[in-house]
């Protein structure tokens, strides 16, 4: 069984450029690592498991093919924790 | 066809003649000048022509609102006669929540009516959500690059949300890691798909803030009775400023001062993997604002139409923790819940208040959407888990990418203007290396005066100047 059937909600990983690919003139931090890219869309063909090379179709319905690394994917990003700092503003404004 | 980086950059201006419909070449006057009025001209669109295309997607029109309680604080801690009224452009209000549907809004209208299928932009910020959500409006497809991680794959929370907003309108998004690569992925996208390209720098996308510029001054004119005496302008790539001030003028607000303001990021390097995520604030800030000033022909575009040293009267940096406290304030006094990035300006606008006189009008001339990822709470935890110093006192000991310090007193928010001279001179300079062993003549001088609101004669003399350096 795969992680993924047809038609789920996927995301794929490629590498565009190795590090030796890049321009010189970038940082050594920057240069040293590959550039990757990660793009949503949903699964063709076949079942797939994660790390397998797929082919998917991108919400404008081209396709494209990468390394599938999750299913399903979430939004994770949130409202952050309460910050001291900020919570104070504007109550003591209004006290004075 | 080879698609290595060097292959394809040689074949940047055949891909990008075709992706803008623009042959940038028959605007180019010499190796420092170019026609900059005949290019603005050329897509043909006038202001009232913008204004009506806008319409059509909901786009503009948003309210003036006076902050009567910011105003009221601000008096309270100025020298007597002091404390300018303060009013928002409150463009949150536009369908995907910022000014940039505006600037979206004509270039996909644009892209449509020359028979495009689709758009592509590369912005990891509210630009790239306008023009998912102007590209679903209008039946055209949308890919959005977006410069999101680091190669820990660790992304800011506000690109995130970014993400995840040009998903919610249908669009393909490439999010990639850390590099100035991005426009190489653009023009393969481009050569691809035969698509147009949204640049932030084409002339639609100035010509559609125009529109700002004129509403508002309109606006304050009808609503008070004056044109606003001060604009206050959030400062990256140019156009806010460029598109704002050409509207104001053709409103006749010609006394308006304009002033552009940026989170001060010095000494961060825009293009490090390792600085990338020490930055709390995406847009915005300096590490986009200096470079445009003092070389605006830099883009994805062979010469840019957002030329902010152009229209600029003074240009001054706010810190990151400024920046948070106003936009608390802005939310608990005012009742208005907006996302920092656009509060950079409110941030500013609240020091030069100090220095107008109370009948006088300050315009800050937008706001932006805020959600989970854009709120100080979630860029400030952001920060936290990367290394930052987040503490409360004086934020004069701001250190970009290591401490960000939230005033305690609204009376710690000041800015530090930068010196348009030395912005001016540097302007001058990179025009004069990037030409080597040419000599400029009258019309380039013109040209450098005119791109660099100065005269011909300063012109002169920074050249001598330069030229005495070497």
């Amino acid at each position: 069984m795969g992680d993924a059937k047809e038609g789920d909600l996927v995301q794929i990983h490629r590498i565009i450029l190795k590090p030796d690919q890049r321009p010189d003139s970038l940082p050594e931090s920057t240069k040293s690592v590959p550039y990757e890219c990660w793009i949503k869309g949903f699964l063709l063909g076949r079942e797939a498991s994660i790390g397998e090379e797929v082919q998917i179709e991108t919400f404008v319905g081209r396709e494209i093919s990468g390394v599938l690394v999750s299913v399903n994917p979430a939004y994770d990003h949130s409202f952050g924790l309460p910050q001291k700092e900020l919570l104070s503003i504007g109550r003591e404004l209004k006290k004075t | 066809m080879d698609t290595s980086y060097a292959a394809v950059m040689s074949r940047k201006n055949e891909i990008l003649r075709r992706g803008t419909g623009i042959d940038y070449q028959e605007y180019e006057i010499s190796p420092i000048a170019f026609n900059y009025e005949g290019l603005m001209a050329s897509p043909q669109y006038s202001l009232n022509d913008a204004q009506k295309i806008l319409k059509e997607t909901g786009v503009g029109n948003t309210p003036l609102v006076e902050l009567r309680n910011i105003t009221e604080l601000v008096r309270s801690i100025s020298p007597p006669g002091k404390g300018g009224r303060i009013f928002i452009k409150d463009e949150a209000a536009n369908p995907s929540g910022s000014f940039k549907d505006r600037r979206a809004g004509l270039s996909i209208h644009h892209a449509a009516k020359l028979g495009y299928k689709g758009v592509v932009a590369a912005s990891s910020g509210n630009y790239g959500a306008a023009v998912a959500s102007q590209a679903a409006k209008r039946g055209l497809k949308a890919i959005i690059l977006q410069e999101v991680y680091d190669s820990r794959r660790v992304g800011q929370p506000e690109i995130l949300e970014k993400t995840r907003a040009c998903e919610a309108y249908g669009a393909e998004v490439w999010q990639l890691t850390v590099g100035p690569e991005l426009f190489y992925i653009m023009l393969r996208v481009l050569e691809d798909t035969g698509f147009f390209s949204a640049s932030l720098y084409v002339p639609t996308s100035i010509l559609g803030i125009e529109t700002l510029g004129y509403e508002l001054a309109q606006q304050a004119l009808q609503q008070e009775g004056r044109f606003p005496d001060m604009v206050v302008i959030t400062h990256a790539g140019g156009g806010n400023i460029t598109g704002t001030a050409r509207g104001l003028k053709k409103a006749g607000g010609h006394d308006t001062v304009v002033v552009g303001v940026s989170v001060d990021l010095r000494g961060l390097h825009m293009a490090s993997d390792v600085d990338f995520n020490r930055k709390s604030f995406t847009t915005g800030h300096t590490g986009f604002g200096i470079p445009f000033l003092t070389l605006p022909d830099r883009t994805d575009v062979p010469r840019n139409c957002a030329r902010g040293l152009r229209y600029l009267d003074r240009y001054v940096l706010i810190s990151q923790g400024e920046v948070f406290y106003t936009t608390e304030l802005l939310a608990k006094l005012e009742g208005i819940e907006r996302g920092p990035a656009g509060n950079t300006s409110l941030a500013g606008a609240i020091a030069l208040a100090k220095e107008l006189d109370r009948e006088q009008i300050l315009v800050v001339q937008e706001t932006e959407y805020t959600s989970a990822g854009k709120l100080p709470s979630s860029q400030l935890t952001f920060a936290r888990e990367n290394g930052i110093e987040v503490r409360g006192g004086n934020p004069r000991e701001n250190i970009p990418g290591k401490a960000i310090v939230i005033p305690e007193r609204l009376d710690q928010i000041e800015v530090e203007d930068f010196d348009m001279e030395k912005i001016r001179s540097s302007y001058i300079e990179n025009a004069a290396k990037k030409t080597k062993d040419y000599s400029p003549t009258e019309e380039d001088i013109r040209f450098l005066a005119e791109d660099s609101k100065s005269t011909t004669t300063s012109v002169r003399q920074t050249i001598r100047a330069l030229s005495g350096k070497k």
